[in-house]
């Protein structure tokens, strides 16, 4: 049934769109807030003391479903201690080409040597560059930031969380 | 009929008009994207340049850059001309369009149009069905299944609502008593503009011209949410472009053959502005084109079809009978 006088409510509405404010936010120059939880480009940490977290037990390795985590582990010794176990990572590296963020790696970590931080902007021109090296992976310690202005996550708080 | 106009002055005329219209279809789809983008609460293009103003030229860029790619089983003749064909029927419908009143420029006098032809509302509409050609050898020539049946879809669409376009424009030309557009708009200019008395044709003329340039809500040729591109599937870069600035071209040259036919081209209701109004009156045309994509859903083939041939024909049928009735009565 064709309803003629709706139609023409449809054009005032969209008639009234043209004279509000786009709601278009525009990336570049204005990153959206990531949410607290947000699984972006992986970190590995250090201890205060300087020696690496991570003992090169592979674990992560295991646990990643896309099998993007290389591992190759080394003993510690006196004169060259890196990691605050018995062993190190010698090579650390992690293929972002094939990680999915799932954050297995982050779990299955005994000393939250691995986490994953808030970055997502690791686009490149070439494969080879995806490939990050313990350097790259070690670089800074990540700061986590909470939520500053919960007004700008749109997406509702679930039910479980305000009925328990 | 060319009053004392030398061949040579409509050749430049024809140059002049030939890219206004392009630079206008280019500004067209500019502005159709910046319109349906603030309609959706969105910004649309806003990178190339001020305001995305240089849009369109960095889209033809890419477009002509692009691998003039066709499909092994093609019949290369026939792809190769469809696109043209279209694009050549499209752009040659607005040289009978009259968008102003002639000058007198040095010692030659200009026409306001590029031919003055006696019968150009004929010439427009037998342009019109040469384009369709292009949308049916364009689908058949790729050799692809999902081309053919939308071309037989695009060729169903249009040559149904050809038949209402023609008919609902014959109560402008009894009206007008002359198939020649520059009489009709001198008509109204001496009487009455004649969308006032030929509100229904004026109408049924409107919503065909919105299914013969197959621009939403009648876009079942492309329906680009829910099919494969239709009959233009195996086109890509310019040669794509070329169907795609057709259809553009075509509602332009519609747009403007309603300012024509129904708000009396280059007059004004006040002011002698010329061109001005005329162009003018096809932006506010287009505009209403666009506005009408933003607000209604595509509809269904069957709708499609019983709207064309149960509502649109019949008004336009009883609209020129009731006109020509009162035009032997008046006279």
């Amino acid at each position: 049934m064709p309803q003629p006088l709706d139609t023409v409510k449809g054009f005032a509405v969209t008639f009234r769109q043209l004279f509000k404010k786009p709601i278009t936010q525009q990336y570049p120059e204005y990153k959206r807030p990531v949410y607290p939880r947000f699984r972006g480009r992986h970190r590995l940490h250090v201890h205060e003391n300087g020696l690496e977290k991570c003992v090169g037990c592979s674990l992560c390795a295991a646990a990643c479903p896309a099998d993007c985590i290389r591992v190759v582990a080394a003993e510690n010794t006196p004169e060259n201690r890196v990691s605050a176990g018995e062993r190190y990572a010698r090579i650390y590296e992690i293929n972002m080409s094939r990680c999915i963020f799932c954050g297995y790696c982050e779990l299955a970590c005994p000393f939250d040597a691995i986490t994953l931080g808030n970055e997502f902007e690791i686009s490149e021109y070439s494969r080879d560059d995806l490939i990050y090296t313990k350097d790259m992976l070690l670089a800074e310690p990540i700061k986590r930031v909470p939520v500053a202005d919960p007004d700008l996550y749109d997406t509702p708080i679930p039910y479980y969380e305000t009925h328990s | 009929m060319n009053n004392g106009e030398p061949w040579w002055i409509s050749l430049i005329k024809a140059g002049i008009i030939v890219n206004l219209v392009m630079l206008a279809f280019a500004y067209t789809t500019w502005l159709e994207r910046k319109l349906l983008g603030r309609m959706q609460l969105r910004y649309g293009p806003n990178r190339a340049g001020p305001f995305g103003l240089l849009q369109p030229i960095a889209d033809l860029i890419k477009l002509i850059r692009k691998e003039s790619f066709f499909p092994v089983a093609a019949r290369d003749s026939l792809y190769i001309a469809a696109p043209v064909i279209a694009m050549f029927t499209a752009l040659a419908a607005f040289a009978v369009i009259p968008f102003g009143a002639g000058w007198q420029i040095w010692h030659y006098h200009v026409n306001g149009e590029i031919a003055n032809v006696s019968i150009g509302l004929i010439l427009l509409f037998a342009l019109g069905s040469v384009g369709v050609y292009g949308a049916i050898i364009g689908g058949w020539a790729s050799e692809s299944k999902y081309s053919l049946l939308g071309s037989m879809r695009t060729c169903a669409q249009l040559v149904s609502y050809e038949v209402s376009l023609a008919l609902s424009v014959l109560g402008v030309v009894l009206m007008g008593q002359s198939l020649n557009l520059v009489e009709i708009v001198n008509k109204q200019g001496a009487t009455i503009w004649f969308f006032i008395p030929q509100l229904a044709g004026m109408l049924v003329f409107f919503f065909a011209v919105i299914a013969e340039t197959s621009r939403p809500p009648f876009d079942l040729p492309e329906a680009d949410t829910e099919l494969v591109a239709g009959y233009h599937t195996e086109y890509g870069g310019m040669r794509w472009g070329l169907f795609q600035t057709a259809e553009y071209v075509n509602m332009i040259t519609l747009s403007a053959l309603a300012v024509t036919l129904f708000f009396a081209g280059w007059h004004g209701p006040w002011a002698p502005l010329g061109p001005l109004w005329f162009v003018l009156k096809v932006f506010i045309l287009v505009s209403i084109f666009i506005w009408i994509r933003a607000s209604v859903p595509r509809l269904r083939y069957d709708q499609l079809m019983r709207f064309g041939w149960k509502v649109l024909l019949p008004v336009a049928t009883i609209n020129a009978v009731i006109t020509a009735l009162l035009v032997v009565w008046v006279h």
